[in-house]
């Protein structure tokens, strides 16, 4: 387990959700960094979200740690959208970025 | 080479030095026995622990030299909660507290205990409504919450927590190991922990002070020293060197603390201004005089670091890659803040203007040929 305990429904704000159904939206676009360590995610991300018409999802996959909390920091400077972040099945995260602009 | 890392550990104080060597000719006698030189021993560690209680706002009797901050919170966690094993056994702590503290409640947990992590705003300051909700769970036996960040700098609301924690009953441990020396003490504490190589004492003195009516029980086999609640025998020379600069630390404190912070501020100013891409982390206004952290994108934390240290800069990172257990700082993490290239900048006494001055003039085109090998421009 990596992820620190919240307890229970406490205010962290600041922390990055992970969903446990599905996602609700297929992605436009889809980022293999699995195996890659940050900051090369966020790198592949920043080259290639206007690869994608505006509004769409980019689906990014990763399994460095510092993704996690990473991407969804780089959609906030960014003034990207973090969509949400779903765990895959083999470790690792697929973390889903709405482009807009 | 410019020493920028106070915040893993202060210089030793000049006042630290001269009390350092006087005390290994006059205090190195066993203080529990009866002979002059031991009588000597023993009243040079009774002055410096009624020097340190008097600059933490403590009683000489609540105060124990531990042979380390680390140290003096394991035994201010584990003792409390075994003293009030009867009142409960869940513990409550904020997500930013010091590995010490959270290492401590793995412990308890393992032991069968319950712990509560309270988290924390983009600032890294802790919720102090969620805390206080917290602590007025029934069966809290302890809440823990640190005076300031060790990575950010942020102060946390202690005084409402312990506003909190009194209107619950649950005494609070309050970890200073950030900001004593450099910042008063705040009020309401039931135990407090300190580490005097951050204020610029020597390593190995830990303090640990247990407040008049706090119940507490050593988690340790019986031993004598310390009034029963640290074992081992005491560095007495150690301790009289972090007494002497802790006071030294505390007379200068108005000017230097004033100085640094003003460092720090044009650091917070210049850094974003000079690199673009770069996000300045933690509470701009109410955080510790020394510390400013910053993340910069597309850059790799440990190249970061190898960089600078090769530009002639001792800094330190929350980055991953720099960790040994190769996963981010948990304080960046439960702020959700970038951890990636992650610097630590912080300030120890005396440090010189030019030094800041030539640290803002090197980075800049440090990040950009970092960022230039990954193919960012």
């Amino acid at each position: 387990m990596w992820r620190r305990r919240t307890g229970g429904g406490d205010a962290r704000e600041a922390a990055p959700p992970v969903e446990a159904a599905g996602p609700q939206e297929r992605p436009a676009l889809t980022i293999d960094a699995l195996g890659r360590k940050c900051p090369i995610p966020i790198i592949m991300l920043a080259e290639r979200i206007n690869e994608v018409p505006m509004r769409d999802v980019v689906a990014v996959l990763a399994d460095d740690p510092a993704a996690f909390t990473d991407i969804p920091a780089w959609c906030r400077l960014k003034s990207h959208e973090h969509v949400a972040s779903y765990e895959l099945p083999q470790g690792g995260w697929s973390i889903h970025v709405r482009r807009n602009y | 080479m410019a020493y920028l890392d106070a915040a893993s550990t202060e210089p030793l104080h000049p006042a630290a030095r001269d009390a350092l060597l006087a005390a290994i000719d006059a205090g190195w006698a066993d203080p529990a026995r009866l002979y002059g030189t031991a009588r000597r021993a023993q009243m040079l560690l009774e002055h410096s622990r009624g020097e340190v209680a008097e600059l933490l706002g403590a009683r000489p009797d609540e105060v124990s030299f531990t042979s380390s901050g680390t140290q003096a919170v394991h035994l201010g966690v584990l003792g409390t909660l075994r003293g009030r094993r009867r009142a409960g056994r869940h513990l409550v702590t904020s997500a930013v507290e010091h590995s010490a503290v959270l290492h401590a409640a793995e412990t308890h947990e393992a032991d069968g205990g319950t712990a509560e992590v309270v988290g924390v705003d983009i600032l890294g300051r802790v919720d102090a409504a969620a805390f206080a909700e917290a602590v007025a769970r029934p069966g809290t036996a302890l809440a823990c919450l640190q005076t300031a960040n060790h990575e950010v700098g942020t102060l946390q609301p202690v005084e409402e927590a312990a506003e909190a924690c009194a209107a619950a009953g649950v005494p609070l441990l309050v970890d200073a190991a950030q900001s004593a020396g450099r910042l008063p003490i705040p009020a309401g504490w039931s135990v407090l922990t300190a580490s005097a190589h951050k204020w610029g004492g020597p390593a190995g003195v830990g303090v640990l002070a247990i407040r008049k009516g706090t119940r507490w029980r050593s988690p340790y086999p019986e031993d004598e020293r310390e009034r029963r609640r640290v074992p081992g025998f005491e560095n007495v020379p150690a301790v009289a060197a972090a007494a002497a600069a802790l006071r030294a630390r505390a007379a200068e404190e108005a000017a230097e603390g004033a100085r640094l912070s003003a460092l720090v501020d044009r650091i917070r100013t210049e850094v974003p201004r000079l690199v673009p891409d770069v996000e300045v982390i933690g509470d701009p206004v109410r955080r510790l005089p020394h510390i400013v952290t910053f993340s910069c994108l597309y850059v790799e934390g440990e190249a970061l670091l190898t960089e600078l240290d090769k530009a002639g800069f001792a800094i330190s990172s929350g980055s991953s890659c720099t960790a040994s257990t190769l996963r981010p700082s948990h304080v960046l993490e439960a702020m959700g803040v970038l951890t990636h290239g992650n610097v630590r900048v912080s300030l120890p006494r005396g440090v010189s203007e030019g030094d800041v001055d030539r640290f803002l003039a090197v980075l800049p085109d440090i990040v950009r040929r970092i960022r230039a090998s990954l193919g960012v421009h």
